[in-house]
């Protein structure tokens, strides 16, 4: 349970660090299909017997870097790529899983998460991973932002934006290896999205914007734990419910003109949850 | 001798087979402000596009007499404000948090200022960058007049006040240049009035040399040194009241506007 939750806390955090830049980039789907390119990674594991976590970098690494590669090369356009790497990804995992005749339990709680569960040798990797975006995203937090900002100002300012992206979204990647032990590869773009855009409703600067994000996400990931823990609940479902409950609250109490900033004007755009 | 802020050589720039700009050869000297005008579609973006990196081009470009890698390593030192900064209009950012986007490429500024330096161009301001961004910041709001918006959202901002924001995230990086792509169209007069007071203050106090595009050729005519008139070729580059002196231009350039001028001169 301590273990859980410490993994669950850096987790969360790393997530709506990197969530943040993915939501106003208008990448929250790109998460999303990254998740679905780690099943196939997780699935390739199993079928070579290697341990999936690995495998799952490397594939999860490799599209992000590649279908970035081909949308400056090609002008596939964003949605149609991220449609291609979707189905790519879980084509790829439904073929391997039924040539390794089935699914096994540890396959189904990378889909689902099982943070409960969770060996010592995948707690360290994670905590690993996490930190790593972490610091990372802090040691470039301002050419990021002035790159997530607008592109085209940020090259005049003298900021290599091509090696910027690549490593960005190779971060994305890794941070979706990190998540998905946390609420599972169905559920991640409810990490990534949902803490932002509440915390982007509310209407502050940056820095407030990225604190009110990483206090919902440890608040409602130390409260799904705990609850799934002593009721014996599924924790993913119960993290992303919690996340769910305070975005509609904050709807609510903004609507209620609670924060005094003009409205939002495309949520749906921006929720992307399945 | 005054040095060659920019120079632009023999400039064409061929965009999805068209020719936007077809040879253009200009020099901007330090200290100048440059106006150019020219219709819609002249290639006056394509041109600063080309000027900043953004667009490739056939000629030569020099910034303060430097090509190549040189020069890309100099481009940091051009303060930018487009026609329309296309930014996230639900980007978490205050306009204090835009305007420290610019304290970036102060490293860069000062190698830079190093490298013009050794060119004989006097530019010791640039080193007076060890005081803290946050004054620079403050001081840079201050000269746009958004000292009171600093901590509001920039999404929550007007047009122009968002424009006075950028021009200030411009400044605030100590520019030796500024590139100002028509930063006021469709913004009222009290506003424009503002900038154009902005303006003359960073050319005239800030000693910052400027390249600025408009079609309101009152205020290009007040604040600009020299003129630039462009409609693919350039037709005209010289002191302003050659420009104005000069009728045959009104081919070139949106005749009732030009009317519009004389008339407003003649009263």
């Amino acid at each position: 349970m301590q273990r859980a939750l410490l993994t669950g806390i850096v987790v969360a955090i790393c997530c709506s660090i990197m969530g943040l830049f993915l939501v106003l980039k208008r990448y929250s789907l790109f998460g999303d299909a990254l998740s679905h390119t780690a099943f196939g990674g997780i699935a390739l594991g199993f079928f070579l017997n290697i341990y999936p976590i690995w495998t799952a970098t490397v594939v999860c690494v490799a599209t992000a870097l590649g279908i970035t590669k081909l949308r400056k090369s090609t002008k596939i356009s964003g949605d149609a790529a991220i449609a291609v790497l979707f189905s790519a990804g879980l084509a790829m995992g439904v073929l391997l899983v039924s040539a390794s005749h089935g699914f096994t339990i540890d396959l189904f709680s990378f889909l689902f998460g099982s943070i409960l569960l969770t060996s010592m040798q995948d707690t360290l990797l994670i905590l690993a991973i996490s930190c790593g975006v972490i610091v990372t995203l802090i040691a470039i937090r301002k050419p990021l932002i002035h790159f997530t900002f607008d592109e085209e100002q940020a090259k005049v300012h003298g900021i290599p934006i091509e090696k910027l992206n690549y490593l960005f979204v190779a971060l994305a990647a890794v941070t979706v290896i990190a998540t998905m032990r946390l609420v599972g590869i169905l559920l991640i773009s409810a990490l990534i999205v949902l803490p932002n855009i509440t915390s982007i409703m509310m209407g502050k600067g940056f820095k407030k914007t990225i604190i009110i994000s990483i206090s919902i996400s440890v608040i409602a990931t130390i409260a799904g734990i705990t609850t799934s823990y002593y009721f014996n609940l599924a924790p993913s479902g119960t993290i992303v419910m919690l996340m769910v409950a305070i975005f509609v609250g904050t709807l609510i109490a903004k609507h209620a003109g609670l924060f005094s900033t003009k409205t939002l004007t495309d949520e749906n755009n921006l929720l992307t949850v399945h | 001798m005054p040095v060659n802020a920019l120079d632009v050589e023999n400039v064409s720039v061929n965009h999805n087979g068209v020719l936007a700009v077809n040879k253009i050869s200009f020099s901007v000297q330090e200290g100048d402000l440059l106006g150019i005008v020219g219709p819609n579609g002249a290639g006056k973006t394509t041109l600063f596009r080309a000027i900043l990196g953004l667009q490739s081009y056939q000629g030569r470009i020099k910034l303060f007499g430097y090509e190549g890698n040189q020069y890309t390593s100099l481009l940091s030192m051009i303060g930018y404000v487009p026609q329309k900064v296309n930014f996230e209009p639900n980007f978490p950012a205050t306009v204090y948090d835009v305007v420290s986007m610019g304290t970036l490429s102060r490293k860069k500024l000062a190698k830079g200022a190093a490298l013009i330096q050794s060119c004989g161009c006097c530019w010791n301001r640039i080193f007076q960058t060890s005081s803290k961004d946050s004054e620079k910041i403050e001081e840079a709001l201050k000269i746009v007049g958004l000292e009171s918006f600093k901590d509001r959202r920039i999404s929550e901002l007007s047009g122009g006040e968002q424009q006075r924001a950028f021009i200030a995230k411009a400044l605030v990086k100590e520019p030796l240049l500024m590139i100002l792509d028509e930063p006021v169209t469709g913004v009222d007069m009290d506003v424009q009035n503002k900038f154009y007071a902005v303006l003359k203050k960073i050319n005239k106090e800030n000693k910052i040399t400027i390249v600025w595009s408009s079609h309101d050729l009152n205020a290009i005519s007040d604040l600009a040194t020299r003129i630039a008139c462009m409609n693919r070729d350039l037709f005209f580059h010289g002191e302003k009241e050659e420009f104005f002196a000069n009728k045959d231009l009104l081919k070139t350039y949106s005749e009732s506007a030009m009317q519009l001028h004389m008339h407003k001169h003649d009263m």
